[in-house]
C-alpha cells in the first residue's frame, strides 16, 4: 500500500462536505466536541481501510499460493505420489492407494473426500462412454492487454498449453447420460485455476446458443478461482456474456444444470453457475462469492465451521441439493427426465 | 501536510502524491492571498502570475495522469458521491427503501428521481460523505439485500415505464459471513441475468470506483459511461499487486497492467462512452461536474427512450454477448461442428 492511497484517505477536518440531503443537513451542525469524534473515527477508518487492504493482499497471496502453476494442489498427482502408488488425503490425512481412488472416483474412501476432478476425468464420469464429441477446442486465450508480470500472459498461456495438454479451462461438448443427449461445459481447474477469461465466457455462451439449437439440456461442471484478472475487464465482461447466452436459452424453454465442485468461487460463482435452473454442489466443495482467506482476514475473526462448504449453503437455502459423486450421474438422467416438456413451453422450439 | 488554515478559504489538500507540485502552488497562492488580505499590500501581479502557474500545472498533470493517479482520484474523500448527485441536481427524489425480505442495505440507495421533466428510477451504490455514514454504508460495498433492493426497483421501473440510472460507486460487494450466507454471489449474478431481460432503458454511470463483480451487479446498461478520473476493473490494483508481483509496491504497475481507465476501456470496446470532468477532477470543481452528468442523464435517456424496447433489448443482448470481441474471433454456433 502506498503513501498515495492512505493521504487520500486521510481526514480533512477543517472542511465540510457540501449538504447533500436533509438527514445530512441536520448532521452538518457539528459541535466541536463531535469534530473531534470525527477525527478519531475518520483516523480508525483510515487504520481500518489500511488494515482491508493488507488482508486482501494476505489473502491474495495464499490465493495464489493454491493457484500456482507449479504447485499443483490435486495431491493425487502422480508426481506428487511416493513411487506413485500412494497418496494422503487432503482432509482425513488416510494414505490412500491410487487405483483405489481412481476406481472409486476421486473420492477418499476413508472419509469420502471428493477431490478435485479435472475435466477430461469429469467426461468420463459423467458420459456414457464414447458418446463425447468435443467442441471448439481450438480455441486459445489472447493477450489483449499485453498484460505482464514475471512473465507475459501469453508467455503464461503457453506454457500452461504445454503442461496441461489443453487449450482453455472449459471443455465443451456434446455427449450422453445414460442415454440422454446433452450439451456439457466443464471448467477445468487445473488451467490457471479455471479462471475465466474471454474464452471460457464464449465457449459457455455457444454451450447455451447449442442447448437451445438443438432443444437439449446444458450441463455445466465449475470449478473455478473466478474472473482470470490477466484479461482485465474482458474477463469481467464474462459475466455479463455468459449471463446474456443463459437469459436467450431460459426465453427459449432451455433448462440448464450447474454442479459445483470444489472450488466454485469469485465471478465464476457470481454470474452463470448461480442463475442456472438447478443448482446441484458436490459434497464438501467449497462453493462462495468472496474467498474464506479474504473474509477472516478483513473481519479479522475465525469463520464458522464448515463455511461456505456445500454442506454450509445447503442449510442456507442457497442450492438445490447436493449430491455424492457415486450418484451424479443417474441424479443428472432423472433430472433430465424431468425437463421433457421443458423446450415445448418456450417462445420458439 | 499544511497545517489547516486560519482563513475561511477553501484550503488546498495534502493531497495525493501525484498533485504535489499543485499542492505547493497551491499553498503559495492562498498565503499570497491572505497575506494581500492581512496588510495593504498591493500583490494583484504575484497572485495573478501564481494562479495562472497553478492553472498550467493543473493542466499539466491532469493530462499526463497516470492510472494509478486516476484510482486515486476516483476515491478522493472530496469526489461528489450518490448522496451529493441526490441533493444537487434531482428535482424530486422520493427514496424507497429495503428489498422487502431482509433488510435495507445503506450501501445501495434506490428511489424514484426527477430531473426537470424526465423521470427515472435511480439505483445508486452509496458511500456517504460524513464518518457515520460512511460506517453504515459500509464505504459502498454493498450486502446481498443491496442487489435484491436494486432488483426489486427494477421490476418497479419496469412496470411503471420509468428509465432506470444507475451510478457505479463501489470498491466491491461486501466480502462477510452474512452476505456469504445470503448468497452474495447470487444475488450479484441474478442481477446481471435480469437486466438483459428488463423491459426499460438502463442507463450505467461509472461515478468513482468500478470494483469488480459489485460494480457489474447494477451495471449491465444499454449505455454505460464513466466518468474520466473513475475507474472499473475485475480486481483492485492492491489485490492484483499482492497475487502477481507478491509485493504492494508494485500496486501502480498493476493499475497500469489491469488496463481500468476510461480511455483505455474505451479503446476495449467495453464501455460506450467517457463524462468529461473539470480540469483538475470532479473534487475540484464539484458543481461543475454533477451538472455535467446531469445534462448527460438528459441526453442520453432522451436517445435511450426513442428507441423501440424491443430493438433496445435485442441491441442489449447483442452487446454484451459479443462485449470487447475481436470480430470473426469466435465461431458461431452454426459453424460450430464444421
Amino acid at each position: 500500500m502506498s503513501d498515495e492511497r492512505s493521504e487520500t484517505e486521510a481526514p480533512r477536518p477543517t472542511e465540510q462536505p457540501i449538504a447533500t440531503s436533509d438527514e445530512e443537513r441536520g448532521k452538518r451542525s457539528v459541535s466541536k466536541e463531535d469534530k473531534k469524534a470525527e477525527k478519531l473515527k475518520a483516523k480508525a477508518e483510515a487504520e481500518a481501510a489500511k488494515a482491508a487492504a493488507k488482508a486482501e493482499a494476505e489473502a491474495a497471496k495464499a490465493a495464489k499460493a493454491a493457484d500456482d502453476d507449479d504447485k499443483p494442489r490435486l495431491r493425487w498427482k502422480k508426481k506428487e505420489l511416493p513411487g506413485g502408488l500412494w497418496l494422503k488425503c487432503e482432509a482425513c490425512g488416510e494414505t490412500i492407494y491410487k487405483k483405489t481412488l481412481l476406481k472409486g472416483d476421486l473420492v477418499c474412501p476413508s472419509c469420502t473426500f471428493h477431490f478435485t476432478v479435472p475435466g477430461t476425468e469429469r467426461i468420463q464420469m459423467v458420459l456414457d462412454e464414447g458418446t463425447y464429441h468435443e467442441l471448439a477446442a481450438d480455441l486459445e486465450a489472447l493477450d489483449r492487454l499485453n498484460f505482464t508480470d514475471s512473465v507475459s500472459y501469453a508467455e503464461k498461456s503457453r506454457r500452461t498449453i504445454e503442461r496441461v495438454g489443453l487449450k482453455e479451462a472449459l471443455h465443451l461438448g456434446t455427449g450422453e447420460i445414460e442415454g440422454r443427449p446433452v450439451v456439457i461445459c466443464v471448467l477445468d481447474f487445473k488451467f490457471m485455476g479455471g479462471s475465466m477469461g474471454e474464452v471460457v465466457g464464449e465457449k459457455i455462451a455457444l454451450g447455451c446458443e447449442l442447448a437451445a439449437e438443438r432443444n437439449l439440456p446444458l450441463v455445466i461442471f465449475t470449478s473455478s478461482g473466478g474472473a482470470r484478472m490477466h484479461e482485465g475487464m474482458l474477463s469481467l465482461m464474462q459475466m455479463a456474456k455468459t449471463c446474456a447466452a443463459l437469459d436467450e436459452l431460459n426465453r427459449k424453454g432451455g433448462f440448464s444444470i450447474c454442479i459445483m465442485t470444489n472450488p466454485t468461487t469469485g465471478g465464476v460463482t457470481a454470474s452463470f453457475a448461480s442463475v442456472c435452473d438447478v443448482t446441484l454442489a458436490e459434497p464438501g466443495a467449497l462453493i462462495g462469492f468472496a474467498g474464506p482467506r479474504v473474509i477472516a482476514t478483513t473481519l479479522k475473526q475465525e469463520l464458522p465451521k464448515g463455511f461456505q462448504r456445500a454442506e454450509f449453503l445447503l442449510t442456507k437455502g442457497q442450492i438445490d441439493a447436493i449430491v455424492p459423486r457415486k450418484d451424479l450421474r443417474h441424479t443428472l438422467a432423472r433430472l433430465i427426465d424431468f425437463s421433457e416438456r421443458a423446450w415445448s413451453e418456450g417462445e420458439s422450439a | 501536510m499544511s497545517e489547516p488554515s486560519q482563513s475561511n478559504k477553501s484550503v488546498p489538500s495534502a493531497g495525493m502524491a501525484f498533485e504535489r507540485p499543485i499542492h505547493e502552488l497551491e499553498v503559495k497562492l492562498n498565503e499570497l492571498v491572505e497575506l494581500s488580505q492581512g496588510t495593504n499590500l498591493d500583490l494583484e501581479t504575484e497572485i495573478g502570475a501564481v494562479r495562472q502557474a497553478l492553472a498550467k500545472q493543473m493542466a499539466e498533470t491532469y493530462e499526463n495522469i497516470t492510472p494509478w493517479a486516476r484510482v486515486n482520484v476516483a476515491r478522493h474523500p472530496d469526489r461528489p458521491v450518490t448522496g451529493d448527485y441526490v441533493a444537487t441536481i434531482l428535482d424530486d427524489f422520493i427514496e424507497l427503501h429495503g428489498d422487502k425480505v431482509f433488510g435495507d442495505d445503506a450501501a445501495m440507495l434506490t428511489g424514484l428521481a426527477r430531473i426537470g421533466e424526465r423521470r427515472f428510477m435511480l439505483i445508486a451504490h452509496r458511500k456517504g460523505t460524513t464518518i457515520a455514514q460512511r460506517l453504515a454504508c459500509n464505504f459502498g460495498c454493498a450486502h446481498p439485500e443491496g442487489y435484491r433492493k436494486a432488483l426489486r426497483k427494477m421490476r418497479l421501473a419496469e412496470k411503471l415505464r420509468l428509465p432506470i440510472v444507475t451510478f457505479i460507486n463501489t470498491p466491491g460487494a461486501y466480502p462477510g459471513i452474512g452476505a456469504e450466507e445470503r448468497g452474495q454471489a447470487a444475488a450479484i449474478a441474478e442481477n446481471i441475468l435480469a437486466m438483459f431481460g428488463v423491459r426499460v432503458p438502463i442507463l450505467a454511470i461509472v461515478i468513482g470506483e468500478g470494483g469488480s463483480g459489485g460494480a457489474l451487479g447494477i451495471g449491465v446498461g444499454d449505455r454505460v459511461l464513466m466518468m474520466e478520473h473513475s475507474y472499473y476493473s475485475v480486481i483492485s490494483p492492491e489485490g492484483c499487486a499482492a497475487i502477481l508481483w507478491k509485493d504492494g509496491e508494485r500496486t501502480p504497475d498493476a493499475a497500469e497492467a489491469l488496463k481500468l481507465t476510461a480511455p483505455d476501456l474505451m479503446q476495449l470496446g467495453v464501455v460506450d462512452g467517457v463524462i468529461k470532468e473539470p480540469v483538475g477532477g470532479a473534487h475540484r470543481d464539484r458543481q461543475k461536474a454533477m451538472a455535467t452528468v446531469r445534462d448527460t442523464i438528459l441526453s442520453e435517456l432522451a436517445l435511450l427512450e426513442s428507441v423501440p424496447i424491443d430493438e433496445l433489448l435485442a441491441e442489449r443482448h447483442r452487446k454484451y454477448r459479443h462485449a470487447g470481441e475481436i470480430p470473426g474471433r469466435f465461431p458461431s454456433v452454426e459453424e460450430l461442428d464444421s
